[in-house]
């Protein structure tokens, strides 16, 4: 089938159609644009499915799409192994789903702001999607920009503060986006070579050279910054609290997800982590992450804002991703995946909801909750889903990850690590309960309703539909976890683990 | 769009030569870009420069170089999907993306259909590159005005 073949670039190249007539399409009927751009988010949906099936079932590791059929090193080719398939999968599920939640949010928009903020969406997940396959260092950079560029506007749509913070987030973001082509531009320099198996052999005479040192140094702030990484997470909380709230889900869930896979993708598959410098680099990204999970804990709790609680939740969260590949061991590399995927969904369902509830009642004070869970019963049983993910209960899937990460510990006797998980989840825990308490127990605030709930569920359908599936989607990645683990990651573990 | 137009006699007659000529040098360097210095960017730039040219002199009366900001927006989405376009139809030929070996156009040479293939994707980047700098003018002259 011919067409399975070219599944690979499909994943990118529909999106990308889709969001560039998008305007256009808008400009004949306001609402078009939108259908043609969610049209193309469930076609990426499916060839990212197919092939996720095209991969797993051909044996070998990876599949190769060259691009205008130029063999690499010279030409750029998109790389597709199990793992980014997975995460294929989850950025174009998760970008179809929200597509829908974002639409009440446009309701009274003219055509020119409704078919940009689809553009701008597809644009976002051309970005991300990109990233996450394509096999050519140069190539990444330029999705990273797409992504970067997109996701700046997406942010600065939410109106208010948000202009502010899409400045300054793009102030930051450009430094990194920099680094990241200083760090390619060194790369070059010593290999000559753009493709990223082809410098994965060359780089190794190279990796005890200082030169060798910068670059990594570099990427490492460069996707730092990206994804919000302890010391380099100032532009998120602003972010993340005052960005669109249609696409605050997504933004949340998937944009520091995808920076985090590449770092991952650099450091196990193209650098290796046998050499001192990688090995200084790992002590480095542990420290980075363990005062990330603290600090990121410490600060949610401070907080009364509900989505700047999820967003400092996020700085801590991703801390976790640090650490499990900090660990450099098997368990620790698992633990890191498979919590990149679970908390897209999870803080993408977390964000869903207090978009719903600002929707509905114009509050995001995380102590004026109260009674909410007979005023939007679906929002509040996915809270309870995804808080129990977050502090790690089974069987949602958040306890599998961080089950991971105690094993990738306790084998490598990094017992401190251990001691960090513990205490986080603990800080999770008092964080999290305190919301689902709010909704659940406390007197019933009084909330004026600033749009009609249309539906007995509290909220259009188009918005109940996307949180009850994320919702569920945490608990069925929780059961299926150890079939997510041995079909998909394991499949695809780098080799430097194996030896 | 700019309400006070500062043309004038000698504005009005530079402009009658200026534009066309503009115009057909942008022409001129997009189709040479593939061999020359130059290309779609560029041509896109002279071309740019050439519309905001006669909108100065001309203001509202500058008639089909009256290009709106709404048109101008869905217009280089619909330039840069001209480049993507390129990549459908080599898929639509049986080729990989952006093969242009493999353009379903009756063409005996190979080298002849990478050629047409380059044109393609630098029109779509002229017509992009020239919408968008349309719409940096608008913006300035929006927020000049208000």
């Amino acid at each position: 089938m011919s067409l399975a073949l070219h599944s690979p670039v499909f994943i990118v190249l529909l999106p990308l159609s889709a969001s560039l007539l998008c305007l256009a399409f808008s400009r004949i009927h306001r609402k078009l644009g939108a259908y043609v751009v969610q049209l193309a988010l469930f076609g990426a949906l499916i060839s990212s499915l197919v092939t996720m099936r095209h991969v797993l079932a051909e044996g070998t590791k990876s599949v190769h799409y060259w691009m205008g059929n130029w063999a690499p090193p010279i030409g750029i080719e998109f790389v597709v192994d199990p793992l980014n398939t997975a995460v294929a999968c989850m950025i174009t599920f998760l970008a179809f789903v929200i597509s829908f939640y974002s639409k009440p949010f446009l309701e009274n928009e003219d055509w020119l702001h409704y078919g940009g903020y689809f553009t701008l969406y597809g644009l976002l997940t051309v970005g991300l999607c990109g990233m996450t396959v394509t096999g050519d260092v140069f190539n990444m950079y330029v999705y990273l920009e797409i992504m970067s560029l997109s996701g700046y506007g997406l942010i600065a749509l939410g109106g208010h503060k948000s202009m502010l913070a899409a400045f300054r987030y793009l102030l930051v973001g450009t430094i990194g986006a920099s680094l990241y082509l200083i760090g390619i531009g060194y790369l070059y320099a010593m290999t000559g070579s753009l493709n990223m198996a082809d410098i994965s052999e060359r780089i190794q005479p190279f990796v005890n050279t200082p030169l060798f040192a910068f670059v990594v140094a570099c990427f490492l702030i460069a996707f730092g910054i990206k994804m919000a990484l302890f010391p380099l997470h100032g532009w998120q909380p602003d972010s993340y609290t005052f960005s669109h709230p249609g696409a605050a889900g997504f933004i949340s869930g998937c944009m520091s997800k995808v920076p985090a896979y590449a770092m991952l993708r650099y450091f196990f598959y193209v650098f290796g982590i046998h050499n001192t410098v990688m090995g200084a680099l790992m002590n480095v990204l542990g420290i980075m992450g363990i005062c990330g999970i603290l600090i990121g804990s410490v600060m949610a709790l401070a907080q009364y804002d509900f989505r700047r609680m999820l967003a400092y939740s996020s700085v801590a969260q991703l801390g976790y991703i640090a650490v499990g590949m900090a660990m450099g061991n098997i368990y620790g590399f698992i633990g890191a995946v498979l919590h990149l995927i679970n908390h897209a969904f999870m803080k993408s369902s977390l964000f869903l909801v207090v978009g719903g509830i600002a929707y509905r009642f114009g509050e995001v004070n995380l102590y004026r909750l109260g009674g909410l869970n007979k005023k939007m019963p679906v929002s509040s049983i996915a809270t309870v889903l995804a808080v129990l993910s977050m502090i790690g209960i089974p069987p949602t899937c958040g306890f599998f990850s961080k089950w991971y990460l105690m094993l990738g510990a306790f084998e490598g006797q990094q017992y401190i690590f251990i001691a960090v998980l513990v205490v986080s989840s603990l800080l999770n825990a008092i964080y999290y309960v305190r919301i689902v308490e709010q909704m659940f127990v406390q007197r019933e605030a009084s909330l004026t309703e600033i749009h009609d709930p249309e539906t007995k569920l509290g909220m259009p359908l188009s918005m109940v539909i996307p949180i009850g599936v994320t919702g569920l989607a945490i608990l069925i990645l929780g059961i299926y976890s150890s079939s997510l683990v041995t079909n998909i990651v394991e499949v695809g573990l780098p080799e430097v683990l194996l030896k | 769009m700019m309400k006070d137009p500062f043309g004038g006699m000698l504005l009005n007659t530079a402009f009658r030569i200026l534009v066309p000529f503009s115009l057909v040098y942008a022409v001129y360097v997009l189709i040479l870009g593939e061999s020359s210095p130059g290309g779609g960017f560029q041509a896109g730039v002279v071309m740019g420069f050439g519309i905001i040219l006669a909108r100065l002199i001309l203001g509202e009366d500058s008639g089909i170089f009256n290009i709106r900001l709404k048109n101008s927006l869905a217009l280089a989405g619909c330039g840069t999907f001209i480049y993507t376009l390129a990549g459908w139809l080599t898929l639509a030929g049986g080729g990989k993306f952006l093969d242009y070996s493999f353009l379903p156009v009756a063409m005996e040479e190979t080298h002849e259909l990478h050629a047409l293939g380059i044109l393609m994707i630098e029109t779509g980047v002229t017509i992009c590159v020239m919408m968008t700098i349309l719409n940096i003018m608008d913006a300035v002259v929006r927020r000049s005005e208000d």
